[in-house]
């Protein structure tokens, strides 16, 4: 499966060298190596959930105890956890740092992906969710760790929305 | 079984454990006991209260932390059970008060009211301890062993659909947030 592996390293080693040692995850395609590197680090609490928007609680929790986390989900998980965001984390401003796959962009050739990939963007602008790409690996660290520094400066959530370009090798 | 009766019973038990409560009558009776600093409200959020708690408990492992859940809240999050349940924090202590209605709206009957049976639930997902409490004896003999017991454990708590007349309280959600983080981090 063409998912990037150099950019899933980059990825890691940049949360991790960021100090977090708690990710939330539901699996999907481009996630795969992400998930497995958190699950074989000894240093790292993986949390597999059965929605996303438990991830909000378990990292709003996290963060109040001091303990760093990052959530990894796909965009229909982000649209999945909009309540716990606005409910929780906005409204009790905690900082959250959501890495969102980018589904549904230029070059998705699964049809049940695009519909949600053509609202994520203006979602986000809605519920005012800093937000930026990673969509090449030579700025995947410092956009990391500039994410990570706006959420725990402004105790909001910010969003890095993993795209085509960084997760998925494809023949040009 | 009354919930704030349930509550006065246990609050003695609440100084040295972290704790965090659903929205409505849950946080505002806990509160009319007596606020304390390792106590959270999550006032909105529903069915987040036990997420919260299973982050909280896995990032601090040697401090006893108690839900303070309703049974419309965790209907609202039936599979945070299984997530409970597969990373089994050994030092959470998951209540579930059933008043079998969403009080604070107006009293609509939830699920439970029909036979939909949390603890069962609770168990079917794989929490190791769990129990269904009626009375006040009860609430307390089980909430005691569950604070002794080193494992993960959620007690259904069948409670008199009544609560507070009023469900805001003086203290603001932000203060009780940060308040809680000092807290957290100092102990």
């Amino acid at each position: 499966m063409p998912v990037s592996t150099t950019s899933s390293r980059a990825i890691y080693d940049a949360l991790k060298g960021g100090g977090i040692r708690l990710i939330s995850a539901l699996p999907e395609t481009w996630l795969v190596h992400l998930i497995r590197m958190a699950e074989e680090d000894p240093e790292m609490t993986l949390v597999r959930l059965a929605k996303e928007e438990e991830g909000v609680g378990i990292s709003a929790g996290a963060h109040l105890a001091g303990m760093k986390s990052a959530m990894l989900m796909q965009n229909h998980g982000f649209l999945a956890s909009i309540n716990g965001i606005v409910s929780c984390a906005q409204l009790y401003r905690i900082p959250l740092l959501m890495l969102i796959s980018y589904r549904g962009e230029f070059g998705e050739r699964d049809p049940w992906q695009t519909e949600g990939g053509g609202v994520t963007e203006d979602l986000l602008r809605a519920l005012r969710i800093p937000f930026a790409y990673l969509d090449n690996v030579s700025h995947v660290a410092a956009r990391i760790r500039k994410a990570q520094t706006l959420a725990g400066s402004a105790n909001k959530p910010v969003a890095l929305l993993l795209c085509r370009d960084l997760m998925w090798e494809e023949p040009a | 079984m009354r919930r704030l009766d349930a509550l006065k019973a246990v609050y003695g038990g609440l100084e040295e454990a972290i704790v965090v409560t659903i929205m409505g009558a849950v946080a505002a009776e806990l509160q009319s006991i007596g606020h304390r600093p390792n106590f959270f409200y999550l006032q909105h959020a529903m069915g987040l209260a036990s997420s919260m708690g299973l982050g909280i408990a896995l990032a601090k492992p040697d401090r006893k932390v108690v839900v303070f859940d309703g049974d419309g809240s965790i209907l609202m999050n039936l599979g945070g059970l299984t997530t409970l349940a597969r990373y089994r924090p050994k030092n959470l202590v998951h209540v579930v008060f059933d008043n079998e209605s969403l009080l604070s709206v107006g009293g609509f009957p939830t699920a439970t009211s029909t036979g939909s049976d949390i603890a069962a639930m609770a168990a079917a997902a794989g929490i190791p301890r769990t129990a269904t409490v009626r009375t006040l004896d009860e609430f307390t003999a089980s909430f005691g062993e569950a604070l002794k017991a080193d494992d993960l454990t959620t007690i259904v708590a069948k409670v008199e659909a009544v609560g507070p007349s009023a469900f805001v309280t003086d203290l603001a959600l932000l203060e009780n947030r940060f308040e809680f983080q000092r807290w957290l981090r100092q102990h």
